[in-house]
């Protein structure tokens, strides 16, 4: 009984890998694309991976403690990605309709 | 049941690893692709841990760990870079 759940969770965590990579292909520009391909693999691994250990409960220790890493660390690398997405836009001379990041750096060269 | 289910997620986890492969090859900027390699590297720690079940060795979950630890490092060393701060 345990298995078929975890099996199940499981592929609902490999759909969510499966929508990540519909959003990086179809999405407009870079900051969409980030999005779909960061925030929708977090949730796919967390459910991909209990749904592992569910199957199999020795894995259980390894697979939590791999999907607690995942949760912190990709909201970090995002991060970072959209900060480099941000220069690398100002170096190309494009233009964002709003740009909070840009006047928060304008204020602190002011002062 | 359970297995075939689960060999069901493991054939969708590839086939949205091939989408974001197909970004990866064709995005138009840097950040495009690196934002396509952390995807990859995600779903590929997922599949590593998959692999251990299929293989039925455990250490193989520890390699998947290592994988990410080192893939998280290499995004954002890389991310920093673009930015211009490396």
């Amino acid at each position: 009984m345990g298995a078929i759940i975890g099996a199940f969770v499981s592929l609902l965590g490999a759909c969510f890998f499966l929508f990540s990579g519909i959003g990086l292909l179809r999405m407009p520009d870079a900051f969409n694309r980030m999005q779909a391909g960061t925030k929708a693999t977090t949730l796919g691994s967390i459910l991909f991976l209990v749904g592992i250990g569910i199957m199999q409960p020795a894995y259980l220790g390894r697979t939590l403690i791999l999907a607690a890493f995942i949760a912190l660390t990709n909201p970090v690398s995002s991060n970072a990605l959209a900060r480099a997405a941000h220069a690398y836009r100002k170096r190309l001379g494009a233009k964002l309709t709003c740009d909070a990041l840009a006047q928060d750096q304008e204020a602190s060269h002011d002062r | 049941m359970a297995n075939s289910v689960f060999i069901l997620a493991s054939i969708v986890a590839i086939l949205g690893l091939v989408l974001v492969a197909l970004r990866f090859a064709k995005g138009p900027g840097a950040i495009d692709r690196i934002v396509a390699l952390d995807a990859m590297t995600i779903i590929m720690t997922s599949l590593i841990v998959a692999f251990a079940l299929f293989a039925g060795r455990r250490i193989y979950v520890d390699v998947g760990l290592v994988y990410g630890l080192v893939s998280f490092a290499g995004v954002v060393a890389l991310a920093r870079y673009l930015e211009g701060g490396l």
